[in-house]
C-alpha cells in the first residue's frame, strides 16, 4: 500500500515531447512507473522513449486507460492542461510546471473542487512511492521504501530529508511535495488523512515553509485525527519579512505566517519540531524507537 | 512587481477610476510649473516604491507656488526614510504634482488573494488613511470583506452590498460600487496581486476619489502584459539583486557575516536557520535553482563574496537536476577568477557527489568540505570563531 499512487496507477505524461518531458519519461520507466501515453498536440502518432503520443489527452486516455497524468508544460499552458486532464476524469495530476500566474491557479482549483480529480503542484518536484512508482523529477535512488511518509512545500530540502532518513535505515512510504504556490492542489490537511490512513505510514514529516497558513492547518488536522508521530521543520525563521523567497508562497505578510508562529501552532498539536534541518532524520528516528546512528 | 502611485493612477485612470489631474516633475522649475497649470493647492509626492511617505514627510500640501519649490527642493535628490525602506531610505527622483483634493471621509478599498480560502478577497472599510494596520488588528470588524467566486467574477451585486455595508447612501453608494468593480476587473485582468486605495476619499459632494494607489503584480503573470513589465523601475532594486536576477539567480542581500550558495529555496531558507542556530548569521539568501550551469554558479559565487560583510561562504547543494560536478566546475572557476580569503564550507551531495568533490579536492584550493549537514555546521561556527 502506498498513499495516492499504486500497482494500477497508468501514468499519462502531458507535454511528452519537450526536453523535459522526455528526460523524465525516461527516468520513470527506468524507477519502473506504468507510463503508457504522452500527450503534446500537433505531435499525435509519434513516439516518445517508447512511449506513444497523442493530440489529446481525450484520445489518449480512450486508447490506454491513463489514470494519471504528469505536467511538463510550460507556465503559459499549465493550467489548461490540468484542466483538460480533469475535464477527461483523469483521478490524479501531478504538476511540475515552476511560474503559474495566480490567477489561472485560483480558476484551476474551483474548478477542481467541484470534481473527483486530486491535483498536486505545482511547482512540486512530484511524488514517489518508493519502489511502486515515482510520478515526479526527484532522483529515485536516494529513497528507500519504508514506513515514514513526507509531506514537503520544498524541493532540495524534501531530497534532504529523504537522505537523513534513508542515511539511517528508515525508508518512505510515499513523498509528496505539494508545491511552493500560493494556490495549489491537495494541502497538508487535506493529505494527512491519507498517510494516516496507510497501514505502511508509521510516521509523517511534514516540512513547511514560512507564508501561507498551510502549517496552521496541518496543526488543527493533526490534532483532530494523526495517531501516528509527526516530526516537522518549518524553514524561514532567519527570513526577513516582507521579502519573497523564490518560492511565491515565501511571503511573509502577517504575523500568522511567520515560522515562529507555525512552530507553536505544530508543538500545540503535539509535533516534534526540529530546531536545525541537520535534526529531521534523528528526530524522527527517535520519534518511532529506532537508535540513532 | 511594485509599480509607483502615479503609474498605478494612470491604470485606474484607464479602469475609470476617478482620480485628481496630476503632473510628473524630475526638477524644482518643473514642479512649480506643474502646480501652476493644475491650480493651487496642490499635494507634492515623492515617487518610491515603500510606504510610510507621508509620516516620513514625503508628501506636502502646498498652498503656494513658493511651498511647492520649498518641498520639491527638500525632496527630489535626497533619501527618505520611511518605516518600510530600511535606515538607508530611498532616493527620490521623481515627483507626482496633484490637485489637492478636499475631503469629508477616507475610507479604505483593498484586494488581495486569499490564500487560505483561495480565492480574491476585497476589503473596504470606513476608517481608511494611514492607521489602517493598526484598525485591523485592534478592531477587525472595521474591515468589511467580500470574496470573489471564480467561476463568477466579481458580481455588481457584491460591489454595491460592500459600499451599502459601508453605510454610503445615494450617489457615494454608486460611485464606490463603480470603483470596486473597476479595481476588481483591473485586478484580474492585469494579474494584480496586491490593489489598494488608501484613503479613497469622498469630496464634498459625497463623489469618490482615489487619493493614493498602491498596485501589485504576479511576477508568474508578467509574461503575458509586456506593458505593466515596462513599469518596473530598477532604481528601486538592490543592484547586486538586479545583477543576480539578469543571470536567473535569486539573490537577496541581508546583514549577517556567512554568505551562502544554496539549490532550492526551501533548502536554501534551511540552510539560513541553520546557520543563525550555530550562532553565525546569514549574509545573504541566493537560490542557484535546478538548471544552474557552471556560468549561473561562477557569477552567484562572486556576487556572494563581493559583500565586504563576509566572512565565511557556505555552499550547500543537493544535486538533483543541477549535477555536483558542473556546481564544483562553477566554485572552482570563481574561486581561482576573484581569489578567496575566507573559508569556504562545502557540502555536496546527490547527482554526481562523487566527480563533484574530486573537482574541488583537485582544485588546490582550500575548500573545507563537509559530509553531511551537521558536520558542515560545526564546521560553518569554527569558521566564524577564527574570524572573531
Amino acid at each position: 500500500m502506498s498513499v495516492l499512487v499504486g500497482e494500477g496507477t497508468r501514468v499519462l505524461v502531458q507535454g511528452i515531447t519537450g526536453n523535459e518531458g522526455r528526460f523524465h519519461t525516461q527516468r520513470m520507466l527506468e524507477y519502473g512507473t506504468n507510463v503508457v501515453a504522452g500527450v503534446t498536440p500537433g505531435k499525435g502518432g509519434q513516439e516518445a522513449e517508447g512511449v506513444p503520443v497523442f493530440d489529446t489527452v481525450s484520445e489518449a486516455v480512450g486508447a490506454t486507460g491513463a489514470n494519471a497524468s504528469i505536467l511538463f508544460v510550460p507556465p503559459a499552458f499549465a493550467a489548461d492542461a490540468i484542466l483538460e486532464a480533469a475535464e477527461r476524469g483523469i483521478e490524479l495530476i501531478v504538476c511540475l510546471t515552476e511560474g503559474i500566474p495566480t490567477h489561472d491557479m485560483i480558476e484551476v482549483r474551483a474548478y477542481l473542487d467541484r470534481r473527483e480529480t486530486l491535483l498536486i503542484g505545482p511547482n512540486t518536484p512530484g511524488l514517489i512511492s518508493p519502489g511502486t512508482c515515482k510520478l515526479g523529477v526527484m532522483a529515485g535512488y536516494i529513497h528507500k521504501r519504508g514506513p515514514i511518509g513526507i509531506l514537503s512545500r520544498s524541493g532540495t530540502l524534501t531530497y534532504e530529508v529523504v537522505h537523513q532518513l534513508t542515511e539511517r535505515g528508515i525508508g518512505q512510504s510515499t513523498c509528496v511535495g505539494i508545491g511552493g504556490d500560493p494556490i495549489g492542489g491537495l494541502s497538508f490537511a487535506e493529505l494527512l488523512p491519507m498517510f494516516e490512513n496507510d497501514p505502511d505510514t508509521e510516521g509523517i514529516v511534514l516540512i513547511g515553509e514560512i507564508g501561507g497558513s498551510a502549517e496552521e492547518e496541518a496543526a488543527a488536522t493533526i490534532a483532530e485525527s494523526v495517531t501516528v508521530p509527526v516530526v516537522a521543520f518549518v524553514a524561514g525563521r532567519t527570513a526577513p519579512p516582507g521579502r519573497r523567497m523564490g518560492h511565491a508562497g515565501a511571503i511573509i505578510t502577517g504575523g500568522s505566517e511567520t515560522a515562529g508562529a507555525k512552530i507553536a501552532a505544530l508543538r500545540e498539536a503535539g509535533v516534534r519540531v526540529a530546531e536545525s534541518p541537520a535534526e529531521i532524520g534523528a528526530r524522527m528516528a527517535e520519534a518511532i524507537g529506532r537508535r540513532p546512528v | 512587481m511594485r509599480i509607483h502611485e502615479y503609474q498605478a493612477k494612470r491604470l485606474f485612470a484607464d479602469y475609470g477610476i476617478p482620480v485628481a489631474p496630476s503632473r510628473l516633475a524630475t526638477a524644482v522649475e518643473e514642479a512649480t510649473t506643474a502646480a501652476e497649470e493644475i491650480g493651487l493647492p496642490v499635494a507634492v509626492k515623492a515617487q518610491i516604491h515603500a510606504g510610510g511617505r507621508g509620516k516620513a514627510g514625503g508628501i506636502v500640501l502646498a498652498d503656494t507656488v513658493d511651498e511647492v519649490r520649498g518641498a520639491a527642493e527638500r525632496i527630489l535628490g535626497a533619501p527618505l526614510v520611511t518605516h518600510q525602506t530600511g535606515p538607508g531610505g530611498r532616493v527620490v527622483k521623481t515627483l507626482l504634482v496633484e490637485k489637492a483634493t478636499e475631503v469629508s471621509d477616507e475610507l479604505y478599498l483593498g484586494l488581495v488573494v486569499d490564500r487560505a480560502r483561495r480565492r480574491i478577497a476585497v476589503m473596504a472599510s470606513r476608517a481608511g488613511g494611514v492607521d489602517i494596520e493598526e484598525t485591523s488588528r485592534k478592531t477587525p470588524g472595521a474591515i468589511l470583506k467580500e470574496w470573489v467566486d471564480p467561476t463568477i467574477g466579481l458580481r455588481p451585486f457584491q460591489a454595491y452590498r460592500l459600499a451599502h455595508r459601508l453605510g454610503l447612501v445615494g450617489g457615494s453608494a454608486r460611485g464606490v460600487a463603480g470603483i470596486v468593480r473597476s479595481l476588481g476587473r483591473l485586478f484580474r485582468e492585469l494579474d494584480a496581486s496586491l490593489a489598494e486605495i488608501n484613503p479613497l476619499g469622498l469630496n464634498a459632494k459625497g463623489e469618490p476619489i482615489a487619493i493614493d494607489a498602491k498596485l501589485a503584480f504576479d511576477d508568474n503573470g508578467l509574461f503575458r502584459h509586456p506593458e505593466i513589465r515596462a513599469l518596473r523601475d530598477l532604481n528601486e532594486e538592490d543592484p547586486l539583486e538586479v545583477e543576480a536576477t539578469s543571470v536567473d539567480l535569486n539573490y537577496i542581500k541581508l546583514d549577517g557575516n556567512v554568505g551562502c550558495l544554496v539549490n532550492g529555496a526551501g533548502l536554501a531558507m534551511a540552510t539560513m536557520d541553520l546557520i543563525q542556530h550555530v550562532g553565525a548569521r546569514p549574509a545573504n539568501f541566493l537560490d542557484v535553482g535546478g538548471g544552474a550551469t557552471a556560468e549561473m554558479i561562477e557569477k552567484g559565487f562572486r556576487i556572494l563574496i563581493a559583500d565586504p560583510d563576509v566572512e565565511a561562504v557556505f555552499i550547500n547543494i543537493f544535486g538533483g537536476i543541477l549535477r555536483c560536478d558542473v556546481l564544483a566546475e562553477g566554485v572552482v572557476a570563481a574561486a581561482k577568477a576573484v581569489g578567496i580569503d575566507v573559508p569556504v564550507i562545502v557540502r555536496l551531495e546527490g547527482t554526481n557527489v562523487e566527480a563533484g568533490r574530486e573537482i574541488l579536492e583537485r582544485s588546490g584550493l582550500a575548500f573545507r568540505a563537509a559530509s553531511d549537514l551537521r558536520e558542515a555546521a560545526a564546521k560553518v561556527a569554527a569558521a566564524v570563531e577564527e574570524g572573531s
